[in-house]
This record gives C-alpha cells, structure tokens and sequence, in this order.
C-alpha cells in the first residue's frame, strides 16, 4: 500500500510540470535559457550528456560522483560515510574503463586504477561532461581516445563583469549531521590577457549518521529492527587550487595548481557482532598541470599539455579489542604508505588537409612510479616503475550531412621493478570509428554509431600486490559498439520552447575483465578475474522546457536498461554464476530533475532510481538480492542583493523519504539530512 | 510535434512500469532439496554445513543434511533464529558439536556461535576476536585466536587458544601461543595447536606449541616447517599437521609428530591441505598454487597411518573430479566411510557438495553456500 503510494507520488511529481504547461497560453513564451542536462545539438556523433554552470548548481550535489549519478548509463559505487569512497562505471564495463579528466588532462592512479570522485567538489566546477567512446573531436591527446567512456570536469575559469578586476566570492556549508565546509574562491585580473584564481575549501564532520536493518518473519511480523550510528565515516580535508588563464594571438594557456590533503575514515562493512571498525586513510594530493593551444595557421592547430602529481596514502589498521581483561588486536594490522609520482608530457598536431578533412597526431608520455614503506610486512615490495607511451592518429571527414570520425591508438608500456619479477612489456593497437548523419536538413536529427576497441593495463596492484594473486590476472580487453539518434528542437512559439531527446543501444564485450570487489577492508581489493562479460542495454535522456514570463521550467529525464552478464569459466569450468548478472549491475535505473526557476528564486527536485541488482556473491539468487534504492532531494534557493554584495541562500533536503539503502552491501548510506548554504559575491 | 512528445512520455511512464519498488525485508529463508535416498542404520543422523561466506559479505550461513530423509536444506539459521541481528556473520572458519551444543567459528565476527544440536536455535554467542578453530577435551573447548598484544610492529603479535567451559560458555583461561595458530588436537592432557605466522610471509612460523592443560601454559614449542594449518591424531598417538608451504620455493608437506616424545619424528613429502582421518586411513587432498607456474595443482590420496605409505592417489573414481574447481572441505562419515567434498569454485560465487560412495563413485551432488567448507556430524546421544 505504502509503495504504491510512492509510486503515485513520483509519477504525479514527474509529470506535474506538464499538467502546469498544459495550461499557459503559447504567447507569453520567451527564449528558454536553461535546460539542465544538455545533449549537445551540433555535430556531435558521439553520446554526450553534461551538466553545466546553474545547473550544478542549483542540483543538491557537493560532489562529482553525486552528479554523475544523473547521467543515463553510469553507476556509481558509494560506500557510504562522508569518508567513504565512491567511484563510477559506465555502461558496467568497469571503472577503469573510465578516464576522468581535471582541466583536459587524465587523473591517475597507477597504484589500483580508482579514482574517488567523492573527493572532487562541485563548487569550482563549470561543467561536468560525459562521453561514451571518446569525445567528439580529433583535437585531442593520446589519453582523449583511450578510455571506453570519459568524464570531462571542467573548472571555472575567471569572468569579470562591469569592468571589475576582482572577484570575491565566500561560502559555507552545513548539515542536519555535523558537518562544517568553508570555502572561497577569489579571482584576479592580473592584465588584459592574464587572470588568476585562488580557491580553497575546508570540510570537517564526525560523519555520523543513524542506519537501520530491520527483517520481518515470513508472516510479516518483526524479527529484528536495529538503528546504530555509523562510526569512523569522519572527515577532515583541505583543498587548495590556483589557476592562471592567458590569452595568446590566435591561441590561449592556463596552468594550475592543486593540493587535496585528508585525514578520512575508511567505513567497514557492517556486519553481525561488528558495528564499527576503525581504518584510516591518510590523503596527500599535489599536482601541478599546463596546456597550450594555438593555431599556428587556418590549417594547422597545435596543442601541449604537462603534468607532475605527486600522492601519498597512509593506510593504518589498528583495531583492538579486550578479552579476559587484557587488551588485544582485533583483526589484521596494517600501517602502509604509498608514494605515487607521474609525470606526462604530450603534443597534438592538426592539419586541415581540405575544409572537410582534418587529421591528427597526438603522442603522449607517461612515467608513474610507486614506492611504499609497509610496516610488519616483511615481503620485498616491487617498486614499480611504468613508461607509457600513447600515440593516437585519427581523422575526421565530413561530406554533405555525413560525418566520419575515424583513430587508432597505439599504446607501448614497459615496467621495471626492483625486486620480483615485472610485466612484460605490451604493445597494443586499438581502432574506433564513429559515424553520424542528418538525414534531413531542416530537422536536428542525427543518427549515429560507433565501433571501438580499447585495451587497459592492469594496475600496480593487480600485477605487484604481495599474495593477493594478481600476476594470474590477464589484460583486459573491450570491444564497444553503439547506434543511437538525437533529436533536439528549439522554439520560441511552440507549446514546448525545448524538447530534445537522445537515445542510444550499446553492446560490450569483454574478455579477461578484471573485476576488483572490496573485502571487509576497503583498500585492499579482492580482485577476481571475470573472465567474460557481454553488456548491452538501452539509454535514454529526455530534456523539456518551458517558459511561462519570468519562469523557466525544466525536465530532465533519463532511463536505462541494461544487462550484463558473466560468462566466466575457470579452468575450463563454467563457475555457477554462469550467465548471471554481474555484481550491482540493476536491468532498470533512471533519473528525473525538475526545476524551476526565476531571476532570483530556484526550486528543484530530483529524483534517482536504481532497481534491483545483486551483490559481490554474484550468482542471480534471492539470498544475494539487493534491494532498489530510490532518493527524492529538494531544494530551494534565493539570491538577493544588498548594497553590492550578491547573497546566496539554498536550503536543501536530501532523500526526502528517509530510506535506508545501500549503494554496496553492507554498507548502509545516510537518511534523510538537510543542509543549508550561504554564500556571499564582494 | 505534440505527438512524438506525448508518445515519448508514455514510453517512459511505461519504463516506470517495469521498475520495482522496494519491500520490506524477509528473513533470509531456507531451501530444501531431496538429494539422496532415505537411510535408517547407524548414529549418524546428518550434518551441518558451515559455508563460510566472502569476508565483508556478512554471508556465512549453516547447510543441514538429514540422513533420514535424504534432504539438504540450505541456510538454515537465519529462520531458527530470526531474532538475531544480521544473522550468522562474517567468515564462518570452523564448525563442531560437543555434546549438545554446535559451536560454529565466526571468525571477522569476532565470535562463537553456540547453538542447539537439535533445533539449530541459538543458546549463546562467545565474543572471541578473529577467533579461528576449535577443539574439545573435559568439558572444555578451546579456541584458538590470531588477535594478540598490540606490538608497534603490526602483524607482530603472538596469538592465544583461550579455555572455554561448555557448560557456562564463559571463557576461563587464556595462554599465548606462537603466531596465527589455527589448527588443533588434544593428547594425553596436552593441547597442540599448530601456528601458521600466515601474516607475517615470508618469516612464518614453523612451531607447534605443546599446551600443558592442567597448569594452561606453554610447555614446549616444536620446530616443525613453516606455515602449520592442519591437525589430526591417529590411534597410536600421532599427529599430522600439514604445512601450506609458502607457495613459491617451499612446497605443500605432511609431518608427524610423536606424541610420545613430543618431537618431529618424519616428514612425509607430500602436498596436503585438506584431511580427514577415519580408523587408520588419512583421506587428504591438495590444492597447491604456484607462482612459478601460475596454476594450480589438485591431487587427492588415501594414507595408511599404520605404515605412513599412500594406498591411493585418488578419492574420486568416476572422473567426477575434473568437475571439480576448487576442493576445498573434506569429510569422511566414520560409520559409512562415505566421502564427503564440497568445491568452493572462485571463492566468490556459489559453491556445491559432493557425496561420494566409499569406492569414490559419485552419490549425489548439491548447491550450497557461498565457500561450503567446514563439516560436524550430528549423532545420537
């Protein structure tokens, strides 16, 4: 009874903006301004879906991975906690199948290949953009095409408005659990074609929120129902960025800088007799980034981009307990540091060989290095070190309403270890080729598809990782196909100023995929070889928009269904899994925003919905089912201005409904919390 | 224009059709299957199954099968002890009945479960932290345990066995012993427990410790190879402990301690990780991974301990082995000498149990739980 209430409620909720446009006279229409999730209309042959500026802003989410989640087709695992870790897969090919790229250039990881995008904060973000396959332009590094999928997030870049030359802007967070997040962001006109931006943030929070499990008897009566605090989930962490941004004749550079240090706890599985364990993570983050572009002529562009990061992780495990009075330790110790330095250096050359035929060659390097110091542990650790070279040559041809995108990528690694045995080297080559038409000329219509291959390196860990087993693990390889359309039309007197839709059906294939699932502790993985995987599945976005005087109204939808299935055998064996689902894979999940907004108010309500998948035990039965999650987030947001100072208000309610859920079994994700924002523009 | 919007609208209302809500959550409820014919003879009414479950899983669980109707039902604690909160726990490590009472290891619960012999409900939990094997002597039980004194260096600490009275379930002794001991046997008022040093690779350790039980502490340590795990006692008094090797250079080995003189009196030269010893025979199996190679090797054998010769290289007869992935619990029922091996496949997925006839013919073959692994026979009183 309960549920179908909701379910009433999220439909009428979903559809409500269209029973409110059905009743606005067509006259009183004007250009629409924002549309909240943006298929990019023109040219593109290649799925994309991005958030941008207000839309971010005006969403409810703090950090990358919460806005991800909006996005038909990617799952993003989070371990709950506000240390918790949190990363994302698309499409269920693997999160390393996924290159995450700060300011145009990929963030590594060369130790386990995670990215933890719960780390990276939306405050400075201008855009966040995803492509399946790879983005839609030739002008790109090695790195560009040699992902699966790509996550483009871009940082502010300094406007200055009215001739000012600085720009201030003060913030602070908190919520209904303890949570404290100042922030700044102060930019600089430094010349006519020099600024710079100076932005910091600070978090700190105990972390701790309520969780429930509750069980009832077959006849529906109780059996057990406990709430419990969630313990060591607190954190603490600093971020500092810089950015110059130059203009150039015919060209423009930036550089960056940016340090992300915290002390975080690690969350455990919750399980029974355990509520509570104590890890530690210690993260020390520095980079130093810069890029060029420049045409050098109308036919000949060039851009380089250099990198130097340096990570640090501290790992300590040291839970006791006490029997007989005495005080000992509870499980497995660890106290480990790891030191990660990259270095990455790359070119890209274009040449317009005729105004509808473009080629590109880009050669990227790479060093990664991984050093540690592992007390108790008496094993000779590797000491890995990894040259890579990426070159990538690819070409776009257009002719009439056609558009042929064509690269291959060819990837050499060659490692050297000072103690056990290394990889060998690896030479890979792998294609894509992407096709888009517009049958009809005065329709933005485009059909599109794609073929790509693509290859990834195991991680230092999956090769040099003492005892975990992982030189069994083989290289994994992917093979990618996609057909889909868009369709977009914009009016300024039609019932709808904005209606566009894009829809795409995908097929994967992996073989030997690598598939790393957490343990009872989170930083060690338990990696398994998954040997054969075959995905397919649907994904659709849906964007609307209206118009009424002074209110924009916008609709986001987004549906995905998607299947992938292991078809592992081990030793010639097919495991008893065989053709199941894979781990937290759901056949159904979506997404709705609506929002409405005027020159100075904004509401917004959006909603997420994963259906029901299976755990880390793999095998599609009832014992390893893992219930749908589902959250409504609320927020309402006024700016005003006194003197000249811009105030912002937001107030926020996050998973309205207080469900208790888990994103990864045994890891129980936070109520309902509310939050409130305010900042203010000097 | 309208059209198309509208038809889209009702494609999505329709997708919404498909997707599911959530329910309240049930118990995680038993399965039963008919695997085998009805037997009457003998004391042997069935056994428990311990699964063990991925650790963070939360997923051990408790199999039963019943020789009087030839059933196996999977999973059964969770519906006999409904009340309990997250069920059986987090990596169940050993299983066994003394008495009345099934005590099942569970070991990142940090706990033993004590249930009843009959019925499977619970009587008591013992908190023991990363608690690994039982055995029994006297009224007692002792446990042995990897958790030890915090040391500055992790993975330093020595572990203890702590006595345990069965019929208070209140744990009344403790004695330290060598690093990460798992395995133990009971002999002439001796306890020996056999230490692995599993954390501390490559330096494992390599003792046996010799428990007085009288005064409850550590009266001597036998050097025995590295890596002990395994212990069964034979009727003369000796005991087998097998050493896991250390997966590169050392090999799998078998050695025998007597018991008489409390030393090292051979060592056997052959792989074993798993064993079961009834009347004179030690049935065995290994699973050796090896780096160098980068696969693994499976051979299985019966042991003569009277002569300490292997009489066969095989368990299974009928070729029913080459289905299996992993071996990874062995049992023999001491009345039928029926075989019992369970597969525990990738440690990941879902595992089964094989019976076989004592001339190792296939008898009947089951699904279980995730790592099926650890046997105790139910017998009348």
């Amino acid at each position: 009874m309960y549920r179908n209430k909701i379910s009433t409620f999220t439909l009428l909720l979903l559809w409500s903006p269209l029973v409110l446009l059905a009743q606005v006279p067509k006259d009183t229409v004007k250009v629409l301004k924002d549309v909240i999730i943006t298929g990019k209309p023109y040219r593109e042959v290649i799925p994309v879906q991005s958030l941008s500026g207000k839309q971010l802003e005006n969403l409810a989410s703090h950090n990358v991975a919460d806005a991800l989640r909006y996005f038909a087709g990617t799952q993003i695992k989070d371990y709950g906690g506000l240390g918790g870790l949190k990363t994302v897969d698309v499409r269920n090919m693997g999160t390393h199948h996924v290159g995450v790229f700060y300011d145009g250039i990929q963030l590594g990881n060369a130790q386990n290949g995670v990215t933890d995008l719960g780390k990276y904060s939306l405050d400075d973000m201008e855009a966040l953009t995803m492509y399946n396959g790879q983005k839609s332009e030739i002008f790109q590094s090695a790195k560009d095409f040699s992902a699966a999928s790509t996550i483009y997030m871009r940082t502010k870049k300094p406007v200055f408005k009215d001739g000012k030359n600085t720009n201030l802007l003060l913030r602070y967070k908190t919520m209904s659990i303890n949570y404290h997040d100042p922030s700044f962001r102060w930019e600089q006109r430094l010349s006519d074609s020099v600024s710079l931006s100076v932005s910091s943030q600070y978090i700190k929070s105990n972390g701790e929120y309520s969780f429930r499990y509750k069980r009832n008897n077959q006849d529906g009566s109780l059996a057990y129902d406990t709430t419990a605090t969630r313990h060591n989930s607190d954190i603490a962490a600093l971020r500092v960025e810089s950015g110059l941004y130059g203009k150039i004749k015919k060209g423009s550079w930036d550089a960056k800088l940016y340090y992300y240090d915290s002390d975080r706890g690690a969350p455990g599985a919750i399980v029974a007799n355990k509520f509570a364990d104590g890890y530690r993570q210690y993260d020390r983050n520095f980079f130093a980034q810069g890029y060029l572009v420049k045409d050098f002529s109308d036919k000949f562009k060039f851009q380089t981009r250099a990198k130097y990061a340096y990570d640090y992780t501290h790992y300590l495990a040291r839970d006791t307990t006490s029997i007989l009075g005495e005080t000992v330790t509870e499980g497995a110790q660890s106290d480990d540091s790891y030191y990660q330095h990259e270095l990455y250096f790359s070119t890209v050359s274009m040449y317009s060989i005729l105004p509808i035929w473009d080629i590109s060659l880009a050669v990227d390097f790479q060093y990664n290095k991984l050093d540690a110091t592992r007390k108790g542990i008496q094993t000779q650790f590797s000491y890995p070190q990894r040259y890579t070279v990426l070159s990538a040559l690819a070409s776009s041809f257009r002719l009439g309403e056609f558009k042929v995108l064509a690269s291959v990528v060819g990837t050499h690694v060659t490692e050297q270890v000072r103690y056990n045995a290394k990889a060998p080297d690896k030479t890979e080559f792998t294609p894509a080729i992407f096709l888009g038409y517009q049958p009809f000329k005065e329709t933005d219509f485009n059909i599109r598809a794609f073929a790509k291959r693509i290859f990834r390196m195991p991680t230092f860990n999956d090769l040099y990782y003492t005892m975990v087993g992982s030189s069994t693990l083989r290289p994994e390889y992917m093979n990618q196909y996609d057909v889909g359309f868009t369709y977009n039309f914009l009016s300024e007197t039609a019932f709808l100023n904005k209606f566009s839709i894009q829809a795409d059906a995908y097929y994967t294939h992996t073989r030997d995929k690598i598939v790393a699932a957490p343990t009872g502790n989170l930083f060690r993985w338990m990696m398994t070889n998954m040997g054969q995987v075959r995905g397919k599945g649907i994904e659709t976005v849906l964007n609307l928009g209206k118009r009424i005087q002074q209110l924009n109204l916008s609709t986001n939808l987004s549906y995905t269904y998607a299947e992938s299935k292991d078809f592992t055998t081990f030793a010639g064996l097919a495991l008893s899994s065989y053709g199941d689902q894979i781990p937290y894979t759901p056949w159904h999940s979506g997404s709705a925003i609506i929002n409405a907004g005027t020159e100075t108010w904004n509401f917004n309500y959006s909603f997420i919905y994963v259906g029901k998948r299976y755990n880390g035990n793999v095998n599609n039965i009832k014992v390893n089912e893992v219930q749908p999650w589902y959250t409504h987030d609320l927020s309402a947001q006024k700016s005003f201005t006194v003197r000249n100072y811009k105030f912002k208000a937001t107030i926020e309610a996050n998973n309205l409904l207080n469900q208790h859920y888990e994103v990864i079994y045994n890891y129980p994700m936070p109520g309902r919390t509310f939050r409130l924002i305010m900042s203010v523009q000097l | 224009m309208r059209k198309i919007s509208n038809n889209i609208l009702i494609g999505f209302c329709l997708a919404l059709c498909f997707i599911s809500c959530r329910k309240d959550e049930t118990i995680f409820l038993s399965t039963a299957k008919n695997v085998a014919l009805p037997v009457n003879g003998g004391n042997i009414e069935g056994f428990y199954m311990l699964n063990e479950g991925n650790m963070g899983m939360n997923r051990a669980s408790i199999d039963l099968f019943n020789y009087r109707t030839g059933t196996y039902t999977v999973d059964i604690y969770s519906e006999r002890n409904p009340t309990v909160v997250k069920e059986l726990g987090d990596v169940g490590n050993d299983i066994q009945i003394y008495g009345n009472k099934v005590y099942a290891v569970i070991n990142c619960s940090n706990k033993i479960e004590v249930i009843d012999k009959w019925t499977a409900k619970r009587i008591n939990k013992i908190d023991v932290p990363n608690c690994r094997y039982m055995a029994f002597h006297g009224g007692k039980a002792y446990v042995s345990s990897y958790a030890g004194p915090v040391a500055i260096d992790p993975n330093a600490e020595i572990g203890f066995v702590a006595e345990i009275d069965t019929a208070t379930l209140q744990i009344k002794r403790k004695v330290n012993v060598g690093y990460q001991p798992e395995q133990m046997v009971v002999q002439n008022g001796k306890l020996y427990v056999a230490n692995s040093g599993g954390y501390r690779v490559p330096n494992y350790d390599r003792t046996v410790s010799v428990i007085d039980l009288n005064t409850f502490t550590e009266i001597k340590k036998i050097d025995v190879g590295i890596n002990l795990y395994g212990m069964q006692v034979d009727s003369r008094g000796d005991i087998y402990v097998n050493s896991r090797g250390d997966y590169y250079n050392t090999n799998s080995n078998l050695f025998v301690i007597d018991t008489k003189t409390d030393e090292k009196k051979s060592v056997l030269n052959m792989p074993v990780l798993g064993m079961c010893l009834v009347d004179d025979l030690l049935y065995f199996y290994s699973v050796e991974w090896s780096y160098l190679t980068n696969s693994n090797k499976i051979t299985y054998g019966i042991m003569d301990t009277k002569t300490k010769k292997v009489i066969s290289n095989k368990i299974i007869t009928d070729g029913t082995d080459k289905q299996i992935m992993i071996p990874y619990g062995l049992k023999v029922n001491p009345e039928t000498k029926e075989i019992y091996l369970t597969d525990a496949q990738n440690y990941v997925v879902t595992g089964y149990v094989y019976c076989f006839t004592p001339e190792g013919k296939l008898k009947w073959k089951t699904s279980a739980g995730n790592i099926p692994a650890h046997f105790a026979f139910i017998t009348k009183n």
